[in-house]
């Protein structure tokens, strides 16, 4: 989009405002632009912060990796790859790492089916 | 592990154990004893901070008994030679400089690498930012915070489709400082923009945690922009955008910095337009800190045109505010930085904060004139510019329309901003909704978690998680067997703990130098002229790094860089013994019992006299203080006066002063003195001595002077020399 600069016909609803009013309108609206990104990230989740949960239930990035994928292709991104992991763990009875180490290599992906 | 004053850090013995090696600390740390007066030598100081244990002062300082007053802001230096192992060595040289912010930058790419990588494989303009090389560098770090008596905050970025990765892996390994901004990963890495907010919340949420300073992604606006002023209304919503964000998600205001740059330079009247944009983001921002970054968009390859650049936006800060000082090296218009410019940049920094400090006490900006007007119109823009943003459905939709990065100064349009589309760029599709049994058992994180009715933390689920227990994170060493640091290390191996050496400007043995040449030619041919004289002087890979035009036709200035081919073994170095100098209680018990008188004076068409009168003035721990009477002649004094002065006194010494050194006259000079002296029978009852800038022993003596005593000399060093002369006389 071109545009010539209206600046002069546009601010005229500003022009009586105070410099604490224009602050407040300035932080107000800057506000409200963010909110709907706020909300996208309470509802939603993705591989990087999948995998980040799983680095800090003790898993190395190589190890963390295919089992984000793997969690993908089983369409459970939605449950939280942290809690595929935890859940196989009680399932099978081994601990969480051996349980995320398995998956990391292949292994128990049958289990994860009945988990949810 | 510790660090000797008197020795290089081992980086063979710091890359032990690192799989063992625990942070010190956690979190970011502004300097001690800022907001009060402090004294240093002569001088109170009103905008500083505690000083350092160990620190190099500003080459001026040997005016002022050395002193090196610090700023009260924290200072930032960036460092990019790819190898950690050699950024290691020149952060411990720029924290003695005043350094207590590293920034490292990340090598090319990393950002679109979609997961942790790790080892130590060379970067490209930055290193890989992996677990390996950011423990090696926090364990060196955290040495050269004890040696230098501050601690020092590591910094690099957390941005990218790796963000809520890297987030952890900082916050496990004791980083302090990030930038993360998902509107740079948006407008700049064209990464997805749901998925650049949606991990951005994570990655916040996990700073937060680690009381992790943020910085944020604006100023790249600056320097992307066809017109670097013209954005000022939009770098305001950026980081409007991104701090209030990042509060949201729950990173405390000042823990949340913004990264801004005076959007210009000279020939631009820049101070008219970047004093306005300042001013109006310290008014809108109070809540936050500045980061107050130096232009880089009109560097050339000009470091002292840079430097002029630098310093004027030092001034910015010193007339506003700056929380964070950030420097860019002189010679960035040039190529990655080399050691000796990251000092450059950070003695500039510091320099002219030491020189502006309490400016404002004097020095009031007038906001009623011009300067309130443009203030008010800046802020009202950017205000405009989040109106439509809503209008035409918010940031998104925005982003879609090109909104940003546009060259029109705004509301005026262009219609060549970014556009980037919802759907579009790196990490699309990758969002998953959370069901409503979504779980993720650890003790930091944002958003909807279904934590099990049993426990009472998400972590408890898995007995705490690395954030709660070290022990928990697994340390991954290397992973290409021959791109790492040993196989580096072992090729430098004839340089380390050897008395072998070679010139380097960023890493061990590069074999980097860098030569100064005027030629009367053109500018063409000067260049091609300038890379010969380099050949010929024996240098390889030769190349112009900087050339100046003079005249068209008179001359050109030319920088070349290139690599030497040899190595200099220092065991075969003739190195004159550094003279013994006695204790002041010997000088002047041998004096009182037998006095000195000498005379003295600055020889030739010379004018120069304040080193002469440091050797000789009792204040300035000249030969006076201990007990030595002179006779001053002044300045421009003709040899043959000074040698009949010594004559008529009956003096026991003669002291020389020769600073200009044109056609050798210094030397001249000395030689005849001690001919003059010879002729009139006296030389060997007087002692001769010069001194100047570009004297030295040997070239004194060489002169026929008994001793020669150079820059930095002080007065003791004269008076022993007289003492022991004497008793072998």
């Amino acid at each position: 989009m071109k545009r010539a600069d209206d600046y002069e016909v546009r601010r005229q609803h500003l022009v009586n405002m105070s410099e604490e009013e224009l602050k407040a309108r300035f932080w107000a609206l800057a506000e409200q632009i963010v909110e709907p990104m706020l909300e996208l990230g309470k509802k939603n989740t993705t591989p990087a912060i999948e995998r980040s949960i799983l680095l800090r239930m003790g898993f190395s990035s190589m190890e963390v990796k295919p089992i984000v994928e793997g969690v993908m292709a089983k369409g459970l991104m939605g449950k939280g790859a942290g809690n595929v992991v935890w859940r196989l763990s009680k399932k099978l009875g081994i601990t969480v790492r051996e349980a995320g180490v398995g998956l990391a290599e292949g292994k128990y992906w049958d289990e994860v089916e009945g988990l949810f | 592990m510790s660090l000797d004053i008197n020795k290089k850090i081992d980086i063979n013995e710091l890359i032990q154990d690192l799989d063992k090696y625990e942070p010190k600390r956690r979190g970011w740390h502004w300097r001690e004893g800022r907001n009060e007066p402090r004294v240093v030598g002569d001088f109170e100081y009103h905008e500083s901070s505690e000083g350092l244990k160990n620190y190099v002062p500003l080459p001026g300082s040997r005016g002022f008994h050395y002193i090196d007053p610090q700023p009260d802001c924290v200072i930032t230096t960036e460092v990019a030679s790819g190898r950690f192992e050699d950024d290691i060595r020149r952060m411990r040289m720029a924290a003695w400089h005043g350094a207590d912010h590293i920034m490292v930058i990340r090598t090319a790419g990393q950002s679109h690498i979609d997961s942790l990588i790790e080892g130590t494989t060379q970067g490209i303009g930055g290193i890989a930012v992996t677990r390996k090389q950011v423990r090696a560098t926090r364990k060196a770090l955290d040495m050269i915070e004890e040696e230098v008596g501050r601690p020092i905050n590591f910094h690099s970025y957390i941005s990218g489709v790796a963000g809520p990765d890297i987030a952890v892996m900082f916050a496990e390994e004791g980083v302090n400082g990030a930038h993360q901004d998902p509107q740079y990963n948006v407008l700049y890495r064209n990464v997805n923009m749901i998925r650049s907010f949606v991990d951005a919340c994570e990655a916040k949420k996990i700073m937060a945690w680690a009381d992790m300073l943020q910085i944020d992604g604006a100023h790249n606006a600056n320097a992307t922009a066809m017109k670097a002023w013209k954005v000022r209304p939009e770098l305001m919503v950026q980081h409007a955008l991104n701090s209030i964000f990042s509060k949201k998600v729950g990173i405390k205001p000042e823990n949340i910095a913004l990264s801004t740059v005076p959007p210009t330079a000279p020939p631009a009247p820049c101070m008219r337009l970047d004093l306005p944009y300042a001013v109006a983001l310290r008014d809108f921002f109070s809540e936050y800190k500045m980061r107050a970054q130096q232009n880089t968009k009109y560097m050339e390859s000009d470091m002292r045109e840079a430097t002029v650049t630098h310093t004027l936006n030092l001034m910015i800060s010193r007339l506003t505010s700056a929380d964070i000082q950030s420097t860019i090296t002189p010679d960035e218009g040039r190529n990655v930085p080399w050691h000796y410019n990251n000092i450059a940049a950070i003695s500039t920094a510091k320099q002219a904060m030491n020189g502006m400090d309490g400016l404002r006490e004097m020095v009031k900006l007038d906001r009623d004139g011009v300067l309130g007007q443009e203030i008010r119109e800046l802020k009202e823009r950017a205000v405009l510019f989040m109106e439509e943003m809503l209008e035409v459905g918010g940031y998104f939709k925005a982003v879609e329309q090109g909104f940003f990065i546009d060259s029109g100064y705004y509301p005026e349009r262009n219609g060549d901003g970014i556009p980037r589309q919802i759907e579009g760029g790196i990490g699309a599709g990758m969002i998953f909704e959370r069901d409503a049994d979504y779980f993720a058992p650890v003790s930091v994180h944002y958003g909807d978690n279904n934590i099990p009715a049993e426990f009472k933390n998400a972590s408890d689920a898995i007995g705490g998680d690395t954030f709660e227990d070290r022990s928990k994170i697994i340390y991954i060493d290397e992973l290409d067997e021959f791109d790492n640091v040993e196989t580096r290390l072992k090729e430098v191996e004839k340089y380390t703990n050897t008395s072998m050496v070679k010139p380097e400007v960023e890493w061990k043995a590069d074999g980097v130098v860098a030569t100064t040449i005027f030629l009367p030619l053109d500018e063409r041919t000067a260049e091609f002229a300038a890379i010969k004289c380099g050949e010929k002087m024996g240098l390889e890979d030769v190349t112009v790094v900087h050339k100046q035009c003079l005249h068209p036709s008179e001359g050109t200035l030319v920088e070349i860089k290139g690599r030497v081919k040899f190595d200099i073994n220092i065991n075969d170095l003739i190195i004159p013994e550094k003279p013994e100098v006695l204790s002041e209680e010997e000088v002047r018990s041998d004096i009182k019992e037998n006095p000195i008188f000498v005379v003295a004076a600055t020889v030739g068409q010379d004018e120069h006299s304040v080193g002469l009168k440091e050797t000789l003035d009792i204040k300035h721990g000249g030969i006076e203080k201990y007990g030595v009477k002179y006779l001053y002649l002044g300045t421009s004094c003709p040899v043959e006066k000074l040698v009949d002065a010594a004559i008529e006194t009956n003096a026991s010494a003669i002291l020389a002063s020769t600073i200009i050194t044109h056609d050798d006259v210094h030397t001249k000079n000395m030689r005849k003195i001690h001919e003059l002296c010879v002729e009139k029978g006296i030389r060997d009852k007087v002692m001769i001595i010069c001194g100047g800038t570009q004297v030295s022993n040997e070239i004194a003596k060489e002169a026929g002077m008994d001793a020669g005593f150079g820059r930095g000399s002080k007065g003791i060093d004269v008076v022993s020399f007289m003492v022991k002369k004497r008793r072998e006389m």
